[in-house]
């Protein structure tokens, strides 16, 4: 079962990852987008992770809920509102239960991603975080290690791919060749949740 | 919807130039003197390029005046920071619509209309047509 600490150290290791690999992000960003998504991923994170000092939020749902709300109100870009719609609506779909087994976080998780779709539109093969979410939310069913590799490949698998949403779809076929921040910054969020798991 | 107050106008812009000078634009074209409510959210808290939740939230309720509120944004970010707001339900004002319209025309037509008494509906409808005025 997974409790409230739970998904509190996958914040926490969220944004220790994202820090370490913020200079990573924004290099991603720099030729097909506007070179701000690692300095914007770490101003969100690290707000996040103050949030989650000062309320301490008890249960898996409100760690979840009140880490998108300030994912929303902190990030600047266009991460922020679909990052924090992730992670609302999944916290959202746990209800208020004080502990959540795998499946159930596995359910609300692909809650989550829908939502993510259906604010931005996109769709898999687009050159999104939907390439390396989509994939981990369905190998979740097998184990958190199993989410890690098929978001990590979803993300490696944008770089061929020739955007369709966001300022790089802009570019048309000058996209092609880069992968995407969103899709990298993505697979991070996944790894650390394989790493509090232990996995 | 209408109830006697004016339809709420608000512009959300990654710059807070752009959202600024459109908003002293569209007046403009209003006619100046009318009372539109029209707020704008542009940039960043810190001053930056992009969009700020907490700008977007305290525009829509400057202009509340129980009539709706009519929100345009330009681009990505603040498109995506609107959907996300209304999509919580609570965020914004009770009547608030992200309305499809190009920025600057659609911005013009919503203030315009506004001015003239219409309700959210026609407003959203006249900032949408926009869409239509071809150029070439």
């Amino acid at each position: 079962m997974l409790d409230a600490d739970f998904f509190r150290r996958w914040m926490t290791a969220a944004a220790a990852s994202v820090d370490r690999a913020a200079d990573r992000l924004t290099e991603l960003d720099s030729p097909i987008g506007d070179a701000d998504h690692g300095s914007n991923l770490r101003r969100g994170f690290t707000a996040v992770r103050a949030a989650l000092e000062e309320e301490s939020p008890d249960t898996p749902g409100a760690v979840l809920t009140l880490a998108g709300r300030r994912l929303v109100s902190t990030v600047g870009g266009a991460s922020g509102p679909l990052y924090g719609m992730l992670l609302r609506r999944t916290g959202k779909a746990l209800g208020d239960a004080a502990e959540v087994s795998e499946e159930q976080f596995a359910g609300a998780l692909r809650v989550g991603v829908d939502a993510v779709r259906a604010l931005g539109g996109a769709a898999p093969g687009d050159k999104t975080m939907i390439d390396a979410l989509a994939p981990a939310v369905d190998a979740l069913g097998d184990s958190f290690a199993a989410a890690r590799s098929a978001a990590l490949a979803g993300a490696e698998a944008t770089t061929p791919l020739r955007a369709r949403k966001g300022r790089a779809s802009y570019l048309g076929e000058r996209s092609v060749g880069h992968q995407d921040p969103g899709a990298a910054s993505a697979a991070l969020l996944v790894a650390a949740l394989a790493e509090v798991a232990g996995e | 919807m209408s109830e006697g107050g004016q339809v709420g106008i608000v512009l959300v812009s990654h710059s807070a130039e752009v959202a600024a000078s459109v908003a002293a634009l569209a007046k403009a074209l209003a006619g100046g003197g009318a009372a539109v409510p029209v707020a704008v959210a542009g940039g960043t808290e810190d001053g930056g390029f992009g969009t700020s939740a907490g700008l977007v939230a305290g525009a829509a309720a400057a202009v509340d005046r129980g009539a709706g509120v009519a929100v345009l944004a330009d681009l990505g970010s603040a498109v995506l920071t609107v959907r996300a707001l209304l999509a919580e339900g609570d965020e914004l004002p009770p009547g608030t619509r992200l309305v499809d319209a190009p920025f600057v025309e659609g911005a013009v037509a919503a203030v315009v209309t506004a001015a003239a008494g219409a309700d959210l509906a026609a407003v959203e409808a006249a900032a949408g047509e926009a869409y239509t005025y071809r150029k070439v």
